[in-house]
C-alpha cells in the first residue's frame, strides 16, 4: 500500500518524479493532497486519542502521584511519605488475605473453568437437535450483571436458604455450610459463585474456537476409523490452543480485579476480616469509604503493576504467537 | 477456461439429527445448572416471603403477582431503568463514534506511526479498569462531573475503545481496494468513502462492538457506585444492590426486583445472541 492513490498518480510509481507538462502545479497539488491527509488522520483520531489519554492513562499516572502522601482527599496532597503506603499495605494481613484470595481465584478459575468450558464446548459442538437453544440457556449467566447475579447467590445460599433447604431435602444435611459466613468456606463459595458466572464466557470462545476447526480435518479422521474421542483429542484440541491461552489471558486478567460479584455476594464484615477480600473490594473499602485516598492509590497501584506483569509474562510466554496473528499480523 | 471447471454443487449439507441420548441428558444438565437460579429467582418473585421463609425451595402457593406490582408502580424502578437505558445509550453511541473515526484511520491510511498508534490504542486492553477507579473517580470530582451521566459515560466509552478498534480495523481493512479506487474516479474524498460506503458495509461489526459496549454498560457497577452518589442518577445495578441492602427482610420484593433487572438484559440477550457470540468470536479471531 503506498501513500498516494494509485489511481490519482497515473505517471508512475510514487519514488518517480512526474515529469509531466506542470511539474510545478503537479507537486503543489500533492502536497495538498498530503497536507489534506494529515488533516484527516490529525482529525478522526485526536477524539479517540483525547479520550482514551484521558481517562484510561493519565488516572494512573496520577495513581502513582498520590500513593506517595498520606491524605483524606482534601485539598492538594502535601503529606510526603515516600513508599510508607506501599510498606503499609504488605504488612496489613488483611491485604496479604486479599493476595492470596486472588491466587486462588486466578489459579481456580483456571482450574475449573477450564475443563468444565472445554466439556460442554465439545458437547454442544456436535451437530444435533436443540442444540442452538442449548447454547442460548448456557450462555445465560454470562449476560446478567454481576450484581444480579451476587444478590442472587446471596439469597440462595444464605443461611436456612434455598440451597441449604434443598440439601436437607435431597438427605445431605450433613453438607450444610454457613456458605456466606464461615470465614474458611467463604472464599471457595465465591469461586463457585465466578464459576457459574463465568464459564458461559469460556464456552463461547471455545465455540468459537471450534468453529474454526475444518470439518475436513475431523471428517478425514472419521473415515481413517478414529472414535469421536479420539478425533477430539488429538485433531480438535491441538487446533484449539490459540483459543485456549487468550481465553486464560482473559481469565487471569479478570480474576485480578474481580471486584463486583464478590462486593455483593458476601458479607462486609466477612469482607473487613479479610475472608473474602480481593485486592479490589480492599482498595474500595479503604480508599473510597474510609477516605484513605493516598493508601488506596498505593493499593491500586500494587494492583495495576500485578496485573500488567501477569499480562506482559503471559505474553511473552505462551500468546505471542496467538498475538501476532490475530492483532499485529492483520496489517495491510 | 476449461469446460470441466464446472462448478460443482455445495456439498450436501449432514442433515440435523437427533443425537443419542445420553448427549442430551448431558446437555440438559448443564443447561439446568445455568438457568435454575434464573428461574428461582423469577418464580420466587411470585411468592411471599412468608411462604419463601416457611419452604425456600418450594413452588409458589398460591400465586401472588403483588411483588412485582410493587416493584413497578412504588419502587424508583422505572427512573433507574431510564438512566440506565441513557448511560448505555450515550456509551454504545461515544465507542462506536471515536472507534470508527481511530479505526478507520488505522486501517485505510498509510502514515509513519501508524502501527506505533494501534500499538498504543491496544496497550489498553492490558489496563485493568478497576485498578484505575480511585484516581478516576478524582478526577471526575475535580472536572465537577460526578453526579451526572458523563462521569460513567466518558470512561466507559473510553475503556472500551480498546477492543473497539481491534475488532473494526481487520473488518474496515478488509474492504477491497478497488472499492475505494472507484469512489477516488467518481470524485469522492476518503471521508465520504468512510461515510457512503464504509459504513453500510461494515454494518454488522458495528452492530457487534455496540452490542458489546451496550451490556458492559448496561451491567456495569463499580464505576456508577463511585459516581453517581445521587440517589436520582442510580442505575439498575445500584438500584437492586440498594433495594437489597435497604428492605432485607423483603426477600420477595428482593427477587422481584432482581428478576425485573434481569428482564432487559436477557431480552437483549436473545434479540442479540448472534452479534454478542460473533463479536467474541471476531475478538478471540482478532
Amino acid at each position: 500500500m503506498t501513500a498516494t492513490n494509485p489511481t490519482l498518480n497515473p505517471a508512475g510509481g510514487a519514488s518517480a518524479p512526474p515529469a509531466g507538462p506542470r511539474p510545478a502545479g503537479r507537486s503543489s497539488a500533492r502536497a495538498a493532497q498530503t497536507r489534506r491527509k494529515w488533516y484527516e488522520i490529525v482529525g478522526l483520531t485526536t477524539p479517540a486519542i483525547v479520550v482514551y489519554v484521558m481517562f484510561v492513562l493519565v488516572p494512573m499516572g496520577f495513581a502513582v502521584y498520590y500513593s506517595l502522601y498520606r491524605w483524606r482527599g482534601v485539598g492538594p496532597p502535601t503529606e510526603f511519605v515516600g513508599l510508607d503506603n506501599y510498606v503499609l499495605a504488605f504488612q496489613d494481613p488483611i491485604f496479604l488475605d486479599a493476595l492470596r484470595n486472588n491466587a486462588v481465584i486466578v489459579v481456580g478459575s483456571l482450574l475449573v473453568q477450564g475443563p468444565i468450558a472445554l466439556a460442554v464446548a465439545l458437547l454442544l459442538n456436535r451437530r444435533f437437535r436443540g442444540r442452538t437453544v442449548f447454547r442460548l440457556l448456557v450462555f445465560v449467566p454470562y449476560v446478567l450483571a454481576e450484581v444480579t447475579v451476587g444478590i442472587m447467590w446471596k439469597l440462595l445460599l444464605t443461611d436456612g436458604g434455598t440451597v441449604d433447604a434443598l440439601l436437607r431435602q435431597l438427605g445431605l444435611g450433613g453438607l450444610v455450610h454457613a456458605w456466606l459466613a464461615d470465614l474458611d468456606i467463604v472464599i471457595w463459595t465465591m469461586l463457585f459463585v465466578l464459576t457459574w458466572k463465568y464459564v458461559g464466557f469460556a464456552i463461547i470462545l471455545l465455540l468459537a474456537g471450534l468453529s474454526n476447526v475444518p470439518p475436513e480435518l475431523t471428517e478425514a479422521a472419521a473415515i481413517d476409523g478414529a472414535s469421536w474421542w479420539q478425533t477430539q483429542r488429538h485433531v480438535t484440541l491441538p487446533l484449539l490452543g490459540p483459543t485456549i491461552r487468550i481465553w486464560m489471558f482473559l481469565s487471569i486478567i479478570g480474576s485480578l480485579q474481580v471486584f463486583d460479584v464478590i462486593w455483593v455476594t458476601s458479607v462486609p464484615a466477612v469482607r473487613s476480616l479479610g475472608a473474602s477480600a480481593t485486592m479490589a473490594t480492599y482498595m474500595v473499602d479503604n480508599g473510597f469509604f474510609a477516605r484513605l485516598w493516598g493508601y488506596g492509590n498505593a493499593v491500586a497501584v500494587i494492583l495495576f503493576v500485578i496485573s500488567f506483569i501477569a499480562a506482559l509474562l503471559f505474553q511473552r510466554f505462551l500468546l505471542r504467537r496467538d498475538i501476532e496473528g490475530a492483532i499485529t499480523g492483520r496489517t495491510n | 477456461m476449461p469446460a470441466t471447471t464446472v462448478p460443482s454443487p455445495p456439498a450436501p449439507r449432514r442433515p440435523w439429527s437427533w443425537a443419542n441420548p445420553l448427549t442430551y441428558a448431558l446437555a440438559l444438565a448443564v443447561a439446568a445448572v445455568s438457568i435454575a437460579p434464573v428461574v428461582y429467582v423469577i418464580v420466587g418473585g411470585f411468592r411471599t416471603t412468608p411462604q419463601i421463609v416457611a419452604d425456600p425451595a418450594g413452588l409458589p402457593d398460591p400465586w401472588v403477582l403483588d411483588n412485582y406490582a410493587r416493584v413497578l408502580t412504588e419502587s424508583d424502578f422505572w427512573r433507574q431503568a431510564f438512566n440506565s437505558a441513557v448511560i448505555a445509550l450515550g456509551t454504545t453511541l461515544g465507542v462506536v463514534v471515536l472507534g470508527v473515526c481511530a479505526a478507520f484511520v488505522l486501517a485505510r491510511y498509510t502514515f509513519r506511526g501508524r502501527e506505533a498508534l494501534y500499538t498504543f490504542f491496544t496497550l489498553g486492553l492490558l489496563f485493568p479498569a478497576g485498578a484505575a477507579i480511585l484516581p478516576l473517580y478524582l478526577m471526575l470530582r475535580d472536572l465537577n462531573l460526578i453526579n451526572s451521566y458523563y462521569a460513567v459515560i466518558l470512561p466507559q466509552v473510553a475503556f472500551s475503545l480498546p477492543i473497539t478498534i481491534v475488532i473494526l480495523r481487520p473488518f474496515l481493512s478488509a474492504v477491497p481496494r478497488e472499492l475505494e479506487d472507484a469512489a477516488a474516479i467518481d470524485g469522492a474524498g476518503r471521508l465520504s468513502f468512510l461515510w457512503r460506503i464504509m459504513l453500510p458495509l461494515s454494518r454488522p461489526a458495528l452492530v457487534t462492538v455496540g452490542v458489546l459496549a451496550f451490556v458492559a454498560s448496561w451491567n456495569a457497577f463499580l464505576l456508577p457506585l463511585l459516581v453517581l452518589g445521587d440517589v436520582d442518577l442510580h442505575t439498575l445495578p445500584l438500584g437492586v444492590q440498594n433495594f437489597s441492602s435497604q428492605y432485607t427482610s423483603d426477600t420477595a420484593g428482593i427477587l422481584a426486583f432482581t428478576s425485573l433487572a434481569m428482564l432487559p438484559a436477557l431480552l437483549f440477550f436473545t434479540l442479540a445472541e448472534k452479534q454478542i457470540v460473533g463479536g467474541l468470536q471476531g475478538a478471540v479471531k482478532g
